[in-house]
């Protein structure tokens, strides 16, 4: 076990499925950088936040390719090298350019393998930033992974911690179907324990935080740091909570979900997304459908509001769910109103 | 073309004011105090200038992620600007969109924009408005050596043609896309690539001011006069990183100097003015006071200016869950 930044345990994951597998290529805008500068350096960036570092260096530049900024192309040529075999990690620096690339992925990728009659293998893992916290505004901080979490065919993934983005970036590179990856870029520095060399984290598995009894507390990303906060703060007041990591959204873990409200009879959902159709409303719809007789009080969601990402600090704090929002809401939740 | 002198003055002024922003804003930018990503549009003055000094009030522009100098050449107001980089509720954006989304629908400024090529269509649906209302008003957009790789280009130059609208592109080759050399990226070359759509092409010195505008001058005719789109190509240098922070690993250590030294825009101008008779230099000295203290100005009201609360975070949004 090392102490490892979310970017450098991702960073090691690509390093060790790299050497692992000569079929793993990475591709992206300035996923080495420095091509064509004054400088000379042939790595002068290794991604822009440092997860595709040393990759060009150690790999050359047919398994490591800068592209030029054409998302579009970007994702189609993940999909294609996949189809003839590769597997191919793509870069979207931010998950907002999912806007340009759109068809490539949920009219493309999502769909090879069911219509071409299950032959098709598309092991293509598309990475992306995302989320708010930065300040980069209405373009660069959406948390978009309701909108893919929706299209059959893609897998969901998104870490909150550095051992789960080493273990899942393995697993899928590994996975012979599509998977989206978000990696929230407020948590590319959160450190954690990770465990050296093979270390691998099954997809539909969420993880169980904190244990408690009175609420389920369920996030994902960011919201999880958050949550813990919220709930450890809670327990010394004898409110206990369990806090459900859910780590893949699609395939999404009803039944770690369902099995802690049939104990708890509360459940508080924190999604950074949009309120509407959002992961927050999914998990509530599928407490009112599969755990009604569970529920002491009505589920409570903590989501962002219904607008763009503002940019001001202080707009920003306020769009964000904030530890006291979800201390606010367990107390609601605990009140049964 | 002949400029008068009150053009000339007007130009140089935008140009300096331009300049005198970013160079600020590098100033301030480590104190802490500004948020999000600054791109700083130092050592392309004479782009945005000589382009936008031909200009009528009912043309549009739309811009770039680097938009401070598309804004100012455009007219928008610099107090408003500095304080929606501040991030302030009186800012042009209300403190919502920052300096990446800077816009002044008043001025026919269609904003700046975080999505690399995203700008492109939209000015070709400003050039079907131009067209429409048959005034000879055109649209103007502007986009990097990298955008240029972007398929919505390609889709908006085409579209343009087959249309036949008033819209001109602008293509701003400051020699790299965030951290990557502009010779990378681009296929063939940016010129031929643009006459294959059949759109005529001048080229400008992005470093001169002149250049830039009589090469503008005759593109923008063209698309005024009613004969399909046109280009200009400028090539220029940005004197500071991609984003402000930008440890520029990218570039060679002397280039941005040697750059400064032998090409600058400003002494460039400078020079040619007075040295035509046409300014002293202490007439052009007295324009840098005026437009050094009216940053200032900017500055310090924006450091102090109202903060944006949740009235202001929830309005212009027709509904709420
Ligand atoms: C769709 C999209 N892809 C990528 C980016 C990230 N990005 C922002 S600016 C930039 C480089 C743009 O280069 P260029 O068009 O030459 O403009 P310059 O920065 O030189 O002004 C990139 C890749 C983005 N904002 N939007
Ligand atoms: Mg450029």
């Amino acid at each position: 076990m090392a102490v490892l930044t979310m970017r450098d345990a991702l960073n090691q994951a690509l390093h060790e499925e790299m050497e692992r597998d000569p079929s793993v290529i990475v591709m992206g805008e300035d996923v080495a950088g420095g091509a064509g500068g004054s400088s000379g350096n042939v790595e002068a960036a290794g991604g822009i936040f440092g997860v595709t570092k040393g990759l060009k260096t150690k790999y050359g530049a047919d398994r490591v390719i800068d592209t030029p900024i054409s998302e579009s192309a970007i994702v189609g040529l993940a999909n294609g090298s996949a189809l003839a075999g590769m597997r191919p990690v793509a870069e979207l620096m931010f998950a907002d350019f999912v806007g340009v690339s759109l068809d490539q992925i949920f009219n493309q990728m999502a769909k090879f393998r069911y219509m071409f009659g299950g032959k098709a293998k598309v092991p293509v893992v598309l990475r992306m930033s995302m989320g708010a916290g930065m300040n980069a505004a209405a373009q660069h901080s959406q948390t978009i992974y309701p909108m893919l979490t929706m299209v059959p065919g893609l897998k969901i993934v998104i870490p909150s911690n550095p051992a789960d983005a080493k273990g899942m970036m393995k697993q899928a590179i590994r996975d012979d179907d599509p998977v989206i990856f978000f990696e929230h870029k407020a948590l590319y520095s959160r450190k954690g324990e990770v465990p050296d060399g093979e270390h691998l984290v099954p997809f539909g598995q969420a993880e169980l935080v904190r244990e408690g009894s009175d609420v389920t507390v369920v996030a994902l990303a960011r919201m999880v740091p958050f949550a813990i906060k919220a709930v450890d703060k809670l327990a010394e007041e004898g409110i206990t909570c369990d806090l459900i990591d859910l780590r893949t959204t699609s395939p999404l873990d009803e039944d770690a979900v369902l099995e802690s409200l049939s104990m708890t009879g509360r459940l508080v959902v924190v999604d950074e997304s949009n309120p509407m159709c959002s992961i927050a409303s999914e998990i509530a719809g599928i407490a009112a459908s599969k755990g009604f007789s569970s529920l002491r009080a009505p589920v409570q969601k903590v989501t962002a509001p219904h607008t763009p990402v503002p940019f001001a600090r202080e707009l920003e704090r306020m769009y964000v769910p904030s530890p006291g929002d979800i201390e606010a809401a367990i107390r609601r939740v605990m009140e049964g109103a | 073309m002949q400029q008068s002198p009150d053009q000339i003055r007007r130009a140089y002024r935008q140009m300096r004011l331009i300049r005198e922003f970013e160079e600020r804003l590098h100033v301030e930018n480590p104190k802490g105090e500004i948020a999000g990503f600054t791109h700083l549009y130092s050592g392309q003055e004479a782009i945005a200038v000589g382009v936008c000094e031909n200009l009528r009030d009912t043309d549009y522009i739309i811009s770039t992620h680097r938009g401070h100098g598309h804004c100012l050449a455009r007219g928008c107001d610099p107090k408003g600007m500095m304080h929606e980089i501040y991030g302030r509720a009186d800012g042009l954006g209300k403190g919502r969109g920052g300096s990446m989304h800077i816009a002044d629908l008043d001025k026919g400024m269609l904003g700046a924009n975080g999505i690399v090529g995203g700008g492109q269509p939209i000015a070709v649906g400003a050039a079907v408005a131009c067209k429409a209302r048959q005034d000879g008003s055109v649209s103007v957009s502007f986009t990097g050596d990298g955008a240029s790789n972007q398929g919505t280009v390609f889709e908006a130059m085409n579209m343009a043609v087959v249309l036949k609208l008033p819209k001109v592109f602008v293509l701003e080759n400051n020699g790299y896309s965030e951290h990557t050399g502009a010779s990378y990226g681009i296929g063939g070359d940016l010129k031929t690539r643009t006459e294959g759509f059949g759109i005529p092409v001048w080229e400008a010195d992005g470093f001169d001011y002149f250049s830039v505008y009589d090469a503008a001058g005759e593109a923008i005719e063209h698309a005024r006069a009613g004969k399909g789109p046109s280009a200009i190509l400028a090539t220029a240098t940005r004197y500071f990183g991609h984003f402000e922070g930008d440890p520029q690993n990218y570039r060679a250590k002397d280039e941005v100097k040697n750059f400064r030294e032998t090409k600058d825009a400003l002494k460039r101008i400078r020079e040619k003015v007075t040295g035509a008779g046409i300014f002293t230099a202490e007439d052009l000295d007295s324009i840098d006071a005026e437009v050094l203290k009216l940053i200032d100005d900017s500055v310090g009201t924006a450091r102090n200016g109202p903060v944006p609360g949740a009235d202001i975070m929830m309005s212009d949004v027709y509904v709420d869950y």
